[in-house]
């Protein structure tokens, strides 16, 4: 006995959602502090720390987010650790966002001329102090536009996170298909339900990158 | 419990894994290949087409930048066969995998394409260049070259997101890669093989691309 497609299902699909932007959440914050180590090691003078560092960038970018998923998720079985997908889907959204923020983030602090360095150094500024009033505060300004830009990689990416069994958007429009039988329907209602998350993030992104260069 | 890792049980099988890479090889190359036109062709009506049409490629652009790229194959595959149109598992995921690169491409070659000074165009149609002399010469090919390395990370992602087509039973790398676990049940020896082969095709493909960056563009 079919379901008909109706509000209810919508609803658990938007129910669903949530776990979607959860994910989300976790990958930007964990990506956020693990690719901020990321981009230090890239940047300071040390050639062990920026090689292994590249490796990593390398090895994240480098290979498709489908085996990341796999590989940590059979992985940690082996290695007797409880295998819940909630665990295997925060660590590898954790390390991918982090090599692509990493890298995102180092191209931004090197953006920033050498001789801002050197002059405030030069007015005294502490080695915190150089970073805090100089550096970041702007390169946090060019970063902003890209960061928000990769927010949305994130969120389309989690779609990814269905492949073992962690229910989410794309997950829950599977299970809505196979009681529903409207392919067509349901999928494009989870296609719209990722535009609506996503849409308003792009174009805020664009607006920022605009801003940005308007100011110059 | 130690687990003993039977990794020459899946190179007993590794010619499995290798067609399932030469089909993967195959299967982004077309893709790459359509892609780019579709980009061509949207990027060109994006900066000089009438209005309607400008719109229209907006659109598509925009759907298919804020969807993922799972459910837009999810549609070609087991949506469109509700609208009459029925695709197998490899054709739907060649279109879905163009038609997805179009979308990301059209953006990197408008800009490639905005680059170039409206000056030359005209100095190109002074030199008695015919249209098609002036688009292939003038514009074309300096904005292609102007926007290569985008455009070659925009082909590694590519490539690496048909690892996604496997989900629609469509034959590459990662599906090789499920019907060996289906037959061995060493998941993890096999995703991490298949992992770092994807890491070589990434490599490869980087390499290939350069290669064709100097064969292509060649002239200063």
């Amino acid at each position: 006995m079919l379901r008909a497609f109706t509000f209810n299902e919508v609803l658990f699909l938007l129910d669903a959602t949530k776990w979607t932007i959860a994910v989300t959440l976790i990958a930007f914050v964990g990506g956020g502090l693990v690719g901020l180590l990321i981009m230090i090691l890239k940047v300071v003078n040390n050639r062990p720390a920026q090689w292994g560092a590249a490796a990593y960038v390398e090895l994240f970018q480098g290979t498709p987010l489908l085996a990341q998923l796999f590989v940590v998720y059979f992985g940690m079985g082996l290695f007797g650790y409880d295998v819940s997908p909630w665990v295997a889907v925060s660590v590898v959204f954790t390390l991918w966002s982090a090599a692509f923020l990493g890298e995102i983030w180092r191209g931004c602090v090197q953006a920033i001329p050498r001789a801002q360095w050197e002059a405030s150094a030069a007015l005294g500024l502490s080695f915190a102090q150089q970073i805090r009033y100089v550096i970041a505060a702007q390169a946090a300004r060019i970063a902003l536009p890209p960061t928000v830009g990769f927010l949305v990689q994130i969120i389309k990416n989690t779609s990814l996170a269905s492949v073992i069994g962690f229910i989410e958007l794309a997950r829950a429009g599977q299970i809505v298909n196979s009681a529903t039988f409207r392919p067509f329907l349901v999928y494009c209602t989870v296609a719209m339900i990722y535009f609506a998350l996503c849409y308003p993030l792009t174009a805020l992104s664009r607006r920022l990158e605009g801003k940005l260069h308007g100011a110059h | 419990m130690v687990y003993e890792f039977r990794y020459n049980q899946v190179f007993r099988h590794f010619d499995v894994l290798l067609e399932g890479a030469w089909l993967t090889v195959q299967l982004s190359a077309s893709a790459m290949a359509l892609g780019l036109l579709i980009a061509i062709a949207c990027a060109l009506i994006k900066t000089d087409g009438p209005r309607p049409a400008r719109l229209l490629v907006n659109a598509y652009v925009e759907v298919i930048r804020n969807t993922p790229f799972l459910v837009q194959i999810f549609i070609v595959f087991f949506g469109l066969p509700n609208l009459g149109l029925r695709l197998s598992a490899s054709q739907a995921a060649l279109i879905g995998l163009s038609i997805n690169l179009g979308a990301y491409a059209t953006e990197i070659v408008r800009a490639g394409i905005e680059s170039i000074p409206r000056g030359q165009i005209e100095a190109g149609v002074s030199l008695g260049l015919s249209r098609l002399q002036v688009f292939r010469y003038v514009i074309i090919m300096p904005a292609l070259k102007a926007i290569y390395p985008a455009l070659s990370s925009q082909f590694i992602i590519l490539m690496l997101a048909s690892s996604i087509v496997s989900q629609i039973s469509a034959e590459e790398l990662f599906h090789s890669a499920a019907f060996l676990e289906s037959r061995t049940f060493l998941n993890f020896e096999i995703y991490s093989i298949v992992a770092v082969m994807y890491l070589v095709l990434s490599i490869a493909f980087r390499g290939a691309l350069n290669l064709v960056r100097l064969a292509v563009f060649r002239r200063p």
